[in-house]
C-alpha cells in the first residue's frame, strides 16, 4: 500500500513537471503578449514593461528563473492584475469555488444516485424512463441554457432570488443547483448501469433468499459496488466541480476560479495559465490516487500492487 | 422521496417556460437606492479593474473607478462636456500657447488630509515616466518639454522636463507644440496626481503592483474614497470627507459590479441588484425600445467602427480598389438591421461633435464602384483575387461581416472570405500586416478630432495598414503649429479629404452606447462616456 502511493507519487511529481514545461512554453509561442493591446503602446514603453517583468530575458533563463520561485512556491505576479501575485488570486478565488463545487456535488450525488438507484429497482417501469430521460437531459442541455432559464423564472419572475453574485446564503442557491443539475445526469446513468450488474449478481440473490428487506438488499449489498463506476467518474468530475466553472460563473458573476482559467488564456497572462493549470494537474493527480484506494476498499476483486 | 425528486428539476424547468413567455418582468431597481436613508448608486462596470493605480491602468472600467478616488487639474463639468476646475482653479496660457500655468486650490486634501500641492503632480509626473516603471500610458504625457526623451531614458534629469512647481500652489506646464486640447487630455487619469509618501512606503515609487492600491491603504484626493474591493465582485467607494467641494457631491456611496457577460448585467437590471448597466446586449435593444423606453438610453459615442485594408497587398495597393469596395457597402442598412443601437452610417472617419464636424463625405454609389473596379481591371469582380475579412471572434463582428461579405457579392461580383481569430491573434496579426481586410474600432481617448487624425501617420503604432501620405504628413505638423482653432480645424478636414480619396480605411459606423438606467438617476456622461462622480444624482 505505502509502496504503491509513493510509487504513484513520484510519477505524479515527473508527470506534473512535464505539465509544467510543456505549458511554459506553450504560451509563449501563442501569438500575441500579455502587452498587446488595441491602442499599441511605443516600442520604447514596451521594452520597459519587457523590462520590468523579466520578459526581456532569454527564454530559458526565464523557465530556470520560474521554476527556481515555483520551487519557493511563488506563482509569480499576475501581468494582467499587476496589484496582485497568482498566489494571492488563487488563495481568494479557489476557496469561493470549491464551496460552490461542494454545494453542487452534493445536489449531483443525492439527485444523480437517488434517481439512479430508483431506476435500477424499478427497472423498465415509467419510473426508469422518466429518470433515463431526466439524465439524457440533463447530459444534452448546457449550462449555459439552464442557467439563464432559472434566473428568468425564478429571479426575475417569481423574486426568490437576485440575478447573481456572491453575497448572501441565498445566491448559493441557484449557481449550486444548476451545476449540480449537470453532474447529476451523468451520475445517474451511471448509478443505474452499476446497480443492474450488482442486481443481478449472485450474492443478491443469496442476501434476498436469506430474507434480506428490499431496502436492506439494495443500501447494504448492492449498493457499495453499483456505485464503482460513480467513484471512477468521481475522480476528475470533483477536480473539474471544485477548480470551478467558467460558464456558471460567468453567468452567476461568481468570484471563482473558473473563470481565471479561460481569462488567463485569453489575457496572455502566462504566469497565472501556469498557476491554474499547476493547480488543475496537481488536483487530478491527487484526485485520481483516492479514487484508486476508495475502488481497492470498495471492491474486492481490486488489490493495490 | 422519489416524486419530490423528479418533481423539483420539472418544476423549475416547467416553470422558467411558462413565466418566460408569460408576463413582463418590471425593471425596478431602486429599493436599495436609499436604504438606511443613503443614496446608494450600484452600476455595472465591466470587466474587473486591473489594479487602481491611475498610472499602472490601461482600460475604461479603470477609468470609471479611479475618477471618483482621483481628481485632476481640471475634470467634466455639469453636462459632461464641459470643462470646470479640479485641483487648479484656474489657469493661464501663455500667447504662443506653449506654457500653461496652473492656480491649485488652497482646499484640495487628499485622503489622509495633506494638501495637493504642485510638487505632489510634479513628482507624479515623473513617476509615470520612469522607464523602469514601464507605464503602458507614459505617452500620454509625451506633449510636455522632455518627457518623451525622459521616458526613454535618453534624458535623466526630470528637472529639464517641461513640469515645474513654482511654489505649493503654481504648477507650470511646457509644451513641445501647441497643444489646443491639452485640458481634454488633462482629463485622463494617466494625468492624475498620486500620494507619493504612501506609493513609497509600500514597496517604493517605481514597482508595480504593490499593496498601496488595497482599500486600507489608498490615499486619493477624489470626491470618494476606496471602501472595499472584491475582486470579481465589485468595488464600493464612500463620499470622501476631506474632499473640497465635498457640498455637491451628492451619492453617498457607489457600488461598481464587475460584471463582465452583458447578459447577465441585463438580468441584474432587472430584478432591480443594478440601476445602470454599462453595456446592453444587441438582442435586448429593440425589447427595450418596446417595453421600458424610460429605461433605455443610446448616447453618442467618439468613436468609429471601420475596416482597415492592408495596402501593400494587390490588388489593395491601387487606391481604385480600394474606393470601390468602400462605395460598395450599404451603410444604412448595417445600422438599421444589424448593429440596431441607433448608430450612425459613417461616411467620413472623425464622429460628428461640437468642435468639429467632418465636410468630406464618401460619396459615389455602386455604379460608381462597380466603373473604378473595371478600370482597375476586375470588370464584374472577374479575376479578384479570393481576399479575407478578418475579424475577432464576436457574434456582432461575424454578422456585420457577413453582410458586407454580400454586398459586395451582389454589387461588385467579388467572393471575399471570411476569417475570425481570436483577440490577442487578431491584434498580432493587424500589427505585422498579416491581413487582407481586417475589421476595426477605434474610441477617441480625448474629445479632438485630432486622436482620430493622428492614427494615420506613417509608422504611427496604431495604423496597421502600410499606407502613408507625405502631404498628410506635412498637414499634420501644419495643425500642431496653427495659430488658431479655425485654422487648425480647416487642416483636419484637409487631411480627411485626403484619407477620404485614399480609403486605406473604409468608414462602417459611429459608435454609440445602449445602455439601461433606472428613470430616477439623474446621469451626465460625456461622448467618451467619462463621468464626473459628483454631479450624479437620484431625482426626488
Amino acid at each position: 500500500m505505502l509502496r504503491f502511493i509513493t510509487s504513484r507519487f513520484l510519477q505524479s511529481l515527473l508527470a506534473l513537471f512535464l505539465v509544467i514545461s510543456a505549458t511554459f512554453f506553450m504560451v509563449r509561442f501563442v501569438p500575441g503578449g500579455p502587452f498587446t493591446a488595441e491602442k499599441a503602446v511605443t516600442p520604447e514603453i514596451l521594452r520597459n514593461l519587457e523590462a520590468h517583468y523579466g520578459l526581456d530575458k532569454p527564454l530559458w533563463r526565464q523557465y530556470l528563473d520560474y521554476l527556481g520561485s515555483l520551487a519557493r512556491g511563488d506563482l509569480g505576479p499576475s501581468f494582467k492584475y499587476p496589484n496582485r501575485t497568482v498566489n494571492e488570486i488563487i488563495a481568494d478565488k479557489l476557496p469561493v469555488s470549491a464551496e460552490l463545487g461542494a454545494l453542487s456535488l452534493g445536489v449531483a450525488l443525492i439527485l444523480g444516485i437517488g434517481l439512479g438507484t430508483v431506476a435500477a429497482i424499478r427497472r423498465n417501469t415509467w419510473v426508469d424512463y422518466t429518470a433515463s430521460t431526466f439524465g439524457m437531459a440533463g447530459i444534452s442541455i448546457p449550462t449555459f441554457v439552464t442557467g439563464p432559464l432559472l434566473v428568468l423564472g425564478a429571479a426575475i419572475h417569481l423574486g426568490w432570488f437576485n440575478a447573481s453574485g456572491w453575497y448572501t446564503p441565498m445566491d448559493r442557491v441557484l449557481p449550486a443547483f444548476v451545476l449540480g443539475l449537470a453532474y447529476a445526469a451523468p451520475i445517474s446513468r451511471l448509478t443505474r448501469g452499476g446497480m443492474l450488474e450488482i442486481l443481478s449478481q449472485d450474492f443478491i440473490r443469496t442476501a434476498r433468499a436469506k430474507g434480506a428487506s428490499e431496502f436492506r438488499v439494495v443500501t447494504r449489498h448492492a449498493l457499495k459496488g453499483g456505485l464503482l463506476p460513480v467513484v471512477s467518474y468521481l475522480g476528475p468530475a470533483v477536480a473539474g466541480i471544485l477548480t470551478g466553472s467558467f460558464v456558471i460563473e460567468t453567468i452567476f458573476q461568481i468570484p471563482g476560479i473558473g473563470r481565471e482559467f479561460v481569462n488567463s488564456a485569453f489575457n496572455r497572462d502566462y504566469t497565472l495559465v501556469l498557476g491554474t493549470v499547476i493547480l488543475y494537474a496537481g488536483l487530478i493527480m491527487a484526485l485520481n490516487l483516492v479514487v484508486d484506494i476508495v475502488q481497492a476498499w470498495m471492491n474486492p476483486k481490486v488489490r493495490l500492487e | 422521496m422519489l416524486r419530490s425528486l423528479l418533481l423539483l428539476p420539472t418544476l423549475f424547468v416547467a416553470l422558467s417556460l411558462v413565466s418566460g413567455c408569460g408576463k413582463k418582468g418590471e425593471p425596478v431597481a431602486g429599493d436599495n437606492a436609499t436604504a438606511q436613508g443613503k443614496k446608494i448608486f450600484h452600476v455595472g462596470n465591466g470587466t474587473e479593474p486591473q489594479d487602481l493605480d491611475p498610472q499602472i491602468v490601461t482600460g475604461v472600467p479603470e477609468h470609471h473607478v479611479i475618477t471618483s478616488l482621483f481628481e485632476g487639474l481640471v475634470s467634466e463639468g455639469p453636462s459632461g462636456s464641459d470643462t470646470v476646475g479640479g485641483v487648479a482653479e484656474r489657469w493661464d496660457i501663455s500667447e504662443d500657447g506653449l506654457t500653461y500655468t496652473f492656480h491649485l486650490r488652497a482646499n484640495a486634501k487628499w485622503s489622509n488630509g495633506d494638501p495637493v500641492t504642485a510638487t505632489d503632480f510634479v513628482r507624479s509626473f515623473q513617476r509615470i515616466l520612469t522607464p523602469s516603471l514601464g507605464a503602458e500610458y507614459a505617452s500620454k504625457l509625451h506633449h510636455m518639454v522632455g518627457a518623451e526623451e525622459f521616458n526613454k531614458g535618453e534624458l535623466t534629469d526630470f528637472s529639464k522636463v517641461g513640469a515645474k512647481a513654482l511654489n505649493d500652489r503654481t504648477l507650470e506646464l511646457r509644451l513641445k507644440s501647441r497643444t489646443p486640447f491639452l485640458l481634454e487630455l488633462l482629463k485622463h487619469y494617466s494625468w492624475f496626481p498620486v500620494h507619493l509618501p504612501t506609493i513609497e512606503k509600500h514597496g517604493g515609487a517605481t514597482r508595480k503592483g504593490t499593496a498601496w492600491t488595497r482599500p486600507e491603504n489608498l490615499v486619493g484626493n477624489g470626491a470618494f474614497i476606496l471602501r472595499d474591493w472584491r475582486p470579481n465582485q465589485k468595488i464600493i467607494v464612500t463620499r470622501s470627507p476631506s474632499y473640497w467641494d465635498r457640498e455637491t457631491v451628492k451619492l453617498d456611496e457607489i457600488h461598481f459590479y464587475a460584471v463582465e457577460s452583458m447578459d447577465t448585467e441585463e438580468r441584474m437590471f432587472r430584478t432591480g441588484q443594478l440601476h445602470k448597466t454599462n453595456e446592453l446586449p444587441v438582442a435586448k435593444v429593440d425589447a427595450y425600445k418596446r417595453d421600458f423606453p424610460e429605461s433605455y438610453r443610446q448616447d453618442p459615442y467618439y468613436g468609429i467602427y471601420f475596416y482597415r485594408l492592408n495596402v501593400t497587398k494587390p490588388p489593395l495597393n491601387d487606391k481604385r480598389v480600394r474606393r470601390a469596395l468602400a462605395l460598395a457597402i450599404d451603410r444604412e442598412s448595417i445600422v438599421r438591421n444589424v448593429t440596431r443601437g441607433g448608430q450612425q452610417p459613417a461616411y467620413s472617419f472623425v464622429p460628428p461633435a461640437e468642435r468639429y464636424t467632418s465636410k468630406t463625405r464618401l460619396v459615389g454609389g455602386i455604379e460608381e464602384a462597380k466603373r473604378l473596379l473595371a478600370e482597375a481591371g476586375f470588370p464584374e469582380g472577374r479575376g479578384f483575387p479570393k481576399l479575407e475579412i478578418l475579424y475577432n471572434t464576436s457574434e456582432n463582428h461575424r454578422a456585420i461581416a457577413e453582410s458586407i461579405q454580400q454586398m459586395w457579392r451582389r454589387n461588385l461580383g467579388v467572393d471575399i472570405g471570411l476569417l475570425n481569430q481570436e483577440w490577442k491573434v487578431y491584434l498580432d496579426s493587424q500589427d505585422v500586416l498579416g491581413y487582407d481586410i481586417c475589421r476595426a474600432g477605434w474610441i477617441a481617448d480625448y474629445t479632438d478630432p485630432n486622436t482620430f487624425i493622428d492614427l494615420w501617420v506613417k509608422d504611427g503604432g496604431n495604423n496597421d495598414t502600410g499606407w502613408s501620405s507625405p502631404a498628410y504628413e506635412r498637414l499634420l505638423r501644419e495643425s500642431f503649429a496653427a495659430p488658431d482653432e479655425p485654422t487648425r480645424m480647416e487642416i483636419y478636414h484637409k487631411m480627411e479629404a485626403i484619407l477620404m480619396d485614399e480609403v486605406p480605411i473604409i468608414p462602417i459606423y459611429f459608435y454609440t452606447r445602449p445602455y439601461a438606467i433606472h428613470p430616477k438617476v439623474r446621469w451626465v456622461a460625456n461622448v467618451l462616456d467619462n463621468r464626473n462622480w459628483k454631479f450624479v444624482d437620484f431625482l426626488p
